[in-house]
């Protein structure tokens, strides 16, 4: 190990950016594009970068792809120094963060047919009123079923869990001395999915109040509580796996609450795991899920917008979505492309249809230490050091702290 | 890593040429005062054109490193300075964009104003004190040791074994820090050994206990007494400062103790070959046995080059980030959060550099005060 001398590599990151271009330079007219991703491996960087290349000869604008090692931090460097990319990938975590402080050229009307992506990602990405931002893809939490275990323990189609109850029930039947019934990662993610069901949530409807210390919060973390103290459900690092795809793909665990992304992951490490996904079961609050997406962000200071738009305009087309959701498998954020994932790729029915009921990730800038807080809560909850109580009420005093702020 | 030759150079070998030339001195005392009042006569007589061309040739040729050292060191150090009295949301020009002025509000959130940025300090601030507390005698010692052991004249294989004890300082901290956690998984290579010996491993990374209270536990006291827990400090209540170093933390400690043994084992080497070998013959003809040689003669010689170890490991230690980066961001129950990785995901994850660069700062401040009380410490005592 060398110590890192943070304190100079943090501000000579902000020095270099500086130096390189200048604090305040006017956007200059250019005819280059550069789009940065955040990969999720060769196959989305190709698949963009295919894309990409039939818009620039169609166009004959340039653009450059590139694929950021750490698009968050990337990112904050390229606007730190008045030189972000053109276009790029945006959470709706950082989306807020960006909107509040102009560094989004908002252009969500000037889409064709922008009414047809998903009104819960339309939510992820309006702000003051107006679509900044278009989502490219997304996913939802689902449950998934190993269901050689499911049928080992007796279980049919008709056990499917519908309910909570319903889900404890298959859970403690599938629970024996060598998997654990239901294994999910112990963070806010698929707690916050529970919470959902469970008809609670961090924040109001409209993102300005915490809503954290809820009856409802509460009835959902006891339900999960009781049910990981009686050992049919688990936290992922419980049971000594990284996170819910590793836990079922090891089969450690039975079932798992994970997104699309378990595919892949499902695919490439564990292919012989027999499994199948179905919606997660409805709480007290009826169905939930989360939805995680991304949109193709555009710099307010990109110096040409017309093009990039344009190029958002060609990523987002039906054509365009339905390529890139056989070559890495992102499910198309058109709604008017519900029917076509449905039968070309079944066993994603369930997490597109999550869509429909779902919520997206919190939004409020500088909720990440409250969340990453949370996690500490859950773990000590689980552990016995908490009670549910104690620790929705610390999320609360915490959340409003910064909502206050 | 850059500042180190030169720094070893000057203070691993006291007084460099002179020592080795010299006959043997007093083993605490300070250079003689030959070279304090021994300047030659020209230089002493007055300011000449001579003396002045000297000074710009000097500067000319330090320059290269000067403007280094003020471009990439303190500009940007006054430049985070700066940023540390702003709201900034790192969007824009931090002199010319959009930001608050705020004062002194970043460092008062972070250490008066009740709250989660202040328990999040404060929790780092004890995760690093026992970091510290932990590795900066393990990583002395074992240095040390290892220096001593390849330092022996008789070894066979000496160049070999140095290379591998420095070979893990030059291994890039992300491999190295992603083995470990294959090794430290619950059903990794570290358990399965300490199964042979009917040991069950815990899940190391996830552990958040910490060892004192686990200390506590295993003499009986599972729940803390009243004042401890009513008790608190800057947002901590006084069980939580006492915690000892979490299961996790120890592992990371381990890590960095192998990584950077190799490192300092080369400092001691140094200091160890500049020992005269006549001092230690004279010594083992006047009968003394091995233990009174390292005790009476080796040790008080290498008392620079301990003070060096030490010191740069104080500082080193204060800013563990890489291995906290990789292998745990701060879990379990953020017992591996340091305040440099604070720093990092305040700014980057928050989107709140004003914050992160007071972190900085005050870590900056903690570190020159444990520092200048160290070097009190080892200050040599003239008599």
């Amino acid at each position: 190990m060398r110590p890192r001398r943070l304190l100079p590599a943090l501000m000579s990151a902000v020095v270099l950016a500086g130096c390189g271009s200048g604090f305040d330079d006017e956007p200059e007219q250019t005819d280059e594009l550069t789009v940065m991703i955040g990969s999720s491996g060769e196959a989305e960087t190709a698949a963009v970068e295919a894309a990409v290349q039939r818009w620039s000869e169609e166009s004959g604008i340039s653009v450059e792809v590139i694929p950021a090692q750490d698009l968050n931090q990337q990112l904050g460097q390229g606007f730190a120094g008045g030189n972000p990319p053109d276009i790029f990938y945006l959470g709706p975590d950082r989306f807020r963060q960006y909107a509040e402080g102009g560094s989004l050229y908002p252009y969500g009307d000037q889409i064709t047919d922008y009414e047809d992506f998903y009104p819960a990602l339309r939510d992820s990405y309006t702000y003051d009123g107006e679509l900044y931002c278009v989502p490219k893809d997304f996913g939802t939490h689902a449950l998934v079923i190993n269901v050689d275990m499911w049928e080992a323990a007796g279980l049919t189609e008709d056990d499917i869990p519908t309910t909570w109850e319903e889900l404890t029930e298959v859970a403690t039947r599938l629970t024996n001395e060598d998997h654990i019934g239901l294994a999910f990662t112990g963070d806010y993610n698929p707690v916050g999915t529970f919470m959902l069901a469970g008809g609670g949530w961090f924040l109001n409807e409209d993102n300005t109040a915490v809503t954290a210390d809820t009856p409802e919060n509460l009835a959902t973390l006891e339900y999960l509580n009781t049910n990981i103290q009686a050992g049919i459900f688990a936290f992922a690092t419980s049971i000594d796996t990284g996170w819910g795809g590793e836990a079922f793909g090891t089969g450690a665990a039975a079932m798992t609450v994970e997104g699309p992304w378990i595919i892949g992951a499902l695919n490439n490490d564990f292919p012989d795991i027999n499994w199948r996904v179905v919606e997660m079961p409805a709480g007290p609050g009826g169905q939930g899920t989360t939805v995680f997406s991304n949109c193709w962000g555009i710099a307010a200071n990109s110096g040409n917008h017309e093009a990039a738009v344009d190029l958002v305009d060609h990523l987002v087309s039906p054509e365009e979505q339905q390529a890139f959701a056989e070559a890495f498998g992102a499910l198309p954020s058109r709604s008017s492309l519900e029917s076509w994932v449905a039968s070309e790729f079944p066993e994603q029915a369930a997490f597109s249809a999550g869509v429909r009921y779902a919520r997206g990730p919190v939004p409020v800038v500088g909720f990440d230490s409250v969340l990453a807080d949370f996690n500490t809560g859950l773990e000590a909850m689980v552990a016995g050091g908490a009670t549910p109580q104690e620790v929705l009420a610390q999320l609360q005093r915490n959340g409003e702290e910064v909502l206050t702020q | 890593m850059s500042q180190t030759p030169p720094l070893s150079s000057a203070a691993v070998g006291g007084a460099g040429p002179e020592r080795s030339s010299a006959p043997p001195r007093q083993s605490t005392g300070r250079p003689s005062g030959q070279s304090a009042s021994g300047r030659p006569a020209w230089r002493r007589s007055g300011r000449s054109a001579a003396r002045a061309g000297e000074n710009r040739v000097g500067w000319l040729f330090a320059a290269p490193a000067v403007a280094v050292m003020v471009i990439f060191i303190l500009v940007p150090v006054g430049m985070a300075l700066w940023v540390s009295f702003l709201e900034w949301n790192g969007q824009s020009s931090p002199f010319t964009g959009n930001y608050t002025f705020v004062g002194f509000d970043n460092y008062t959130r972070l250490l008066t104003t009740e709250g989660l940025l202040q328990r999040d300090f404060m929790t780092s601030v004890r995760n690093t004190m026992y970091y510290v507390l932990l590795w900066v005698p393990l990583v002395t010692v074992l240095s040390f040791g290892l220096a001593l052991v390849v330092n022996q004249r008789v070894l066979k294989g000496r160049s070999f074994f140095r290379t591998v004890f420095y070979f893990p300082s030059v291994t890039s901290s992300v491999a190295i820090s992603i083995t470990f956690l294959f090794l430290f998984q619950g059903s990794g290579v570290v358990n399965t050994i300490l199964g042979w010996f009917g040991v069950d491993g815990p899940q190391w990374f996830t552990d958040s206990r910490g060892l004192i209270h686990l200390l506590f536990s295993a003499l009986g006291m599972d729940s803390p007494p009243g004042f401890l827990k009513d008790n608190s400090l800057g947002g901590l209540s006084l069980w939580d400062w006492l915690s000892g170093p979490s299961v996790a933390m120890c592992t990371i400690i381990a890590l960095t103790v192998w990584t950077t043994s190799g490192m300092f084992m080369l400092f001691f080497l140094a200091g160890l070959q500049n020992i005269p070998v006549e001092i230690e013959e004279a010594a083992e003809v006047d009968g003394a046995t091995p233990w009174q040689r390292f005790r009476s003669v080796t040790l008080p010689l290498m008392r620079r080059s301990i003070t060096l170890v030490v010191t740069l490991a104080l500082i080193g230690s204060w800013q563990v980030f890489d291995q906290v980066y990789i292998m745990s961001q701060g879990s379990p129950a953020k017992t591996t959060l340091t305040p440099a990785y604070l720093s990092y995901t305040r700014s980057f994850g928050d989107g709140q550099f004003g914050v992160g660069a007071a972190v900085a700062f005050v870590l900056f401040a903690i570190i020159v005060v444990l520092t200048v009380i160290q070097r009190w410490f080892s200050r040599e005592r003239d008599a």
